[in-house]
């Protein structure tokens, strides 16, 4: 049973693999309609968002509902330097915008990654008080830094427009950046988290104070879990910027809402799994997208139901207060799709006596 | 002075507001160590309540009180049986997750069936000369109302000690908060106490949101959200698990508040920051906050 692939086949498989799915990704962005490739753009962005907060609260097991709040410090920063100084100055109408940032204009990449930066340089500082904290209290700060973020968001007119927020953002998040960076971020996070300081990551999250026995420094790689799932919210929240078009500071799109989602997201598919964020991440996108029929107005078994604005929500609320319930390891658990997993699963079938 | 006074009432007022919802999460946690995140929309469900039974059963302002707190309480009850009894014994950190699960859904359930547009609360009284009614102290002009809510709250907080320190049941209370297993073996029903835990925290959370809305009266599915933030910091300023230390937590968390806002009136856009950058020293400083005992963690 203990049958491993060898270090070769498994490469081979997964440049198959990675080519397999470059192939259909070109045939999406060729044939689908520009509404389901949309929804499949979204997949991504979601991706990246539910697998670094999946190793802040799956793998190092620090319970943060900030992640929010480092989304939006992406799509601020990102949009702020894609957008054109003309657009800047006509958008701007409350107050003028501040000089150094009226004239500054970058590239969609770099862009991307001065978001990432300067969410993970707002981790940096505040992780130093929040980490010092543990489980629930750590959980209610991190929310409260997320709010902070948005209220500053919202008050700091000047540079983010407050409450009118940004529009006419590009629509650079094209299907070839959104499934580049997702899959930037999983090597990262896959070789992160099979290295050294992934096990000392999971050895925290299993008893902090045996880790710490070991020779672990707790707080230093909680740190360094916190800055990296900041960097990569704050990647996916510009490209959620530049697929949403428009931004502003609201609850529902960049506030505890949008934390909720991506929580939702890890623990349907197994806090502590980084395939199973991923499968989440793709549920969510796809049953979001689809309830969305519950909201217009339809006919079931000749009875016509009228739309009710809301319903989505509500029922993936409900499922995900039933997965708690009943089936808490979620979909994936904490097992990874690997191809040594795979074939373990399809091998042990097989002996059953089943074909195929 | 005339300002300090306006500001000082004003601030009781807010106060003893947050200090009705605290009590309902520091109860919780005394008991469950969980941090019951619907408590805020439990709140929200009761101004709700409270207003569809002014509007469509028109019951009098008092009455209609009156039943949305029994249905809240009713609320916060089902509540735990549902979803959080299930998890009494799976790790802490999925009973949290759960309640930020019903917090949503109750945020949902209320826009599907109460509507997201935001209703407003004084079409519960027909006759409003009462909330329109100011008075003059010591030249400060204070709405009647600011008194009036105080005055509530005062007798509120009467019964609640009352409850928790003369009942049995409140004895049941304390003892679980302290030992669960033990009190269960004393022939104590630690589920029945648990569910009447809720309940009162939940009829204290709509107690507050009523009078919440008399003063803002902008009643929407989300209302709930920031006041119960606040009331929790307010729980862990004054000590979570103390019950004195929540009143005390939500009436200074009250007043800072507004003399914030008042005198630095630069800052009025960042008043909900205050709360947080709050949680966080007295979080670093004193953990256990003003009235709360020191909890020392054995391995």
């Amino acid at each position: 049973m203990e049958k491993k692939l060898s270090a070769r086949t498994n490469f081979i498989l997964t440049v198959v693999f990675l080519i397999f799915v470059a192939l259909l990704l070109y045939l999406a962005d060729r044939y689908m309609d520009s509404y389901k490739l949309r929804v499949v753009r979204l997949i991504a962005i979601y991706g990246i968002m539910a697998v670094s907060l999946n190793l802040i609260n799956g793998i190092t097991g620090i319970f943060s509902l900030g992640h929010a709040g480092f989304i939006l410090i992406g799509a601020y920063t990102a949009s702020l330097l894609t957008l054109s100084p003309e657009q800047k100055a006509m958008s701007f109408i409350i107050e003028p915008i501040v000089p150094w940032l009226a004239n500054a204009h970058t590239d969609f990449f770099t862009a991307t990654v001065a978001g990432g930066v300067l969410a993970a340089v707002f981790a940096f500082f505040i992780g130093w008080p929040v980490l010092r904290l543990s489980g629930d209290y750590l959980a209610i700060a991190s929310l409260g830094f997320a709010e902070v973020i948005r209220i500053i968001a919202l008050n700091a007119i000047s540079i983010t427009n407050g409450p009118l927020g940004l529009k006419g953002i590009p629509e650079y998040s094209n299907i070839w950046w959104c499934y580049g960076w997702l899959f930037v971020t999983v090597l990262f996070m896959a070789s992160l988290v099979n290295s050294s300081y992934g096990r000392a990551l999971k050895a925290i999250r299993e008893d902090r104070i045996a880790a710490e026995a070991m020779g672990i420094n707790v707080f230093k790689h909680q740190l360094l879990s916190f800055v990296i799932g900041a960097f990569f919210a704050g990647v996916s929240g510009s490209l959620y910027a530049h697929w949403l078009t428009t931004i502003d500071p609201r609850t529902t799109t960049l506030g505890p809402m949008l934390t909720f989602y991506v929580l939702i997201m890890i623990v349907l598919g197994g806090l502590g799994s980084i395939s199973g964020s991923l499968i989440g991440a793709a549920l969510f996108a796809i049953l979001f997208e689809w309830l969305r029929d519950l909201e217009e107005p339809f006919t079931f078994f000749g009875i016509h139901v009228p739309g009710i604005k809301g319903m989505r929500i509500l029922v993936i609320s409900a499922i995900f207060i039933l997965v708690m319930i009943f089936w808490q390891r979620g979909i994936m658990g904490r097992e990874e799709l690997t191809w040594n997993n795979l074939y373990r699963w399809l091998f042990a079938r097989r002996k059953g006596g089943e074909e195929k | 002075m005339v300002f300090f006074l306006q500001n000082l009432f004003n601030g009781i007022m807010l106060g003893g507001l947050y200090a009705l919802i605290a009590i309902g999460y520091t109860m919780v946690y005394g008991i469950l160590r969980l941090i019951n995140f619907a408590h805020g929309d439990v709140m929200m469900m009761g101004v709700y309540f409270a207003f569809y039974a002014a509007t469509l059963l028109s019951l009098n302002p008092l009455f209609s009180a009156i039943v949305a707190i029994l249905g809240a309480a009713l609320l916060g009850f089902l509540i735990d049986r549902v979803a959080y009894k299930p998890l009494r014994n799976a790790p802490r950190i999925s009973a949290l997750i759960t309640a930020i699960g019903v917090s949503f859904f109750l945020e949902s359930l209320a826009v599907v069936v109460f509507g997201a547009i935001p209703k407003s609360f004084l079409k519960v009284f027909k006759d409003r000369t009462i909330l329109n009614k100011v008075l003059t102290v010591a030249g400060a002009r204070i709405p009647l109302l600011t008194f009036l809510v105080i005055f509530i709250t005062v007798v509120i907080l009467i019964v609640l000690f009352f409850i928790v320190y003369r009942t049995k049941i409140g004895m049941a209370m304390r003892a679980i908060s302290m030992d669960i297993p033990t009190t269960a073996l004393m022939g104590v029903n630690v589920d029945a106490v648990i569910g009447f835990t809720f309940a009162l925290g939940s009829a204290l959370a709509a107690a507050s949101g009523i009078m919440w809305a008399m003063r803002f009266p902008n009643v929407h599915p989300y209302m709930g959200f920031m006041p119960g933030l606040k009331a929790f910091i307010a729980a862990v300023f004054g000590g979570i698990g103390s019950i004195p230390g929540a009143v005390l937590g939500g009436v200074l968390l009250g007043l800072i508040e507004i003399f914030l806002a008042a005198y630095f009136p630069a800052f009025m856009g960042y008043r909900d920051a205050f709360a947080f950058i709050i949680l966080i020293v007295i979080l670093l400083v004193k953990p256990s906050g003003l009235l709360g005992k020191k909890i020392v963690e054995k391995v």
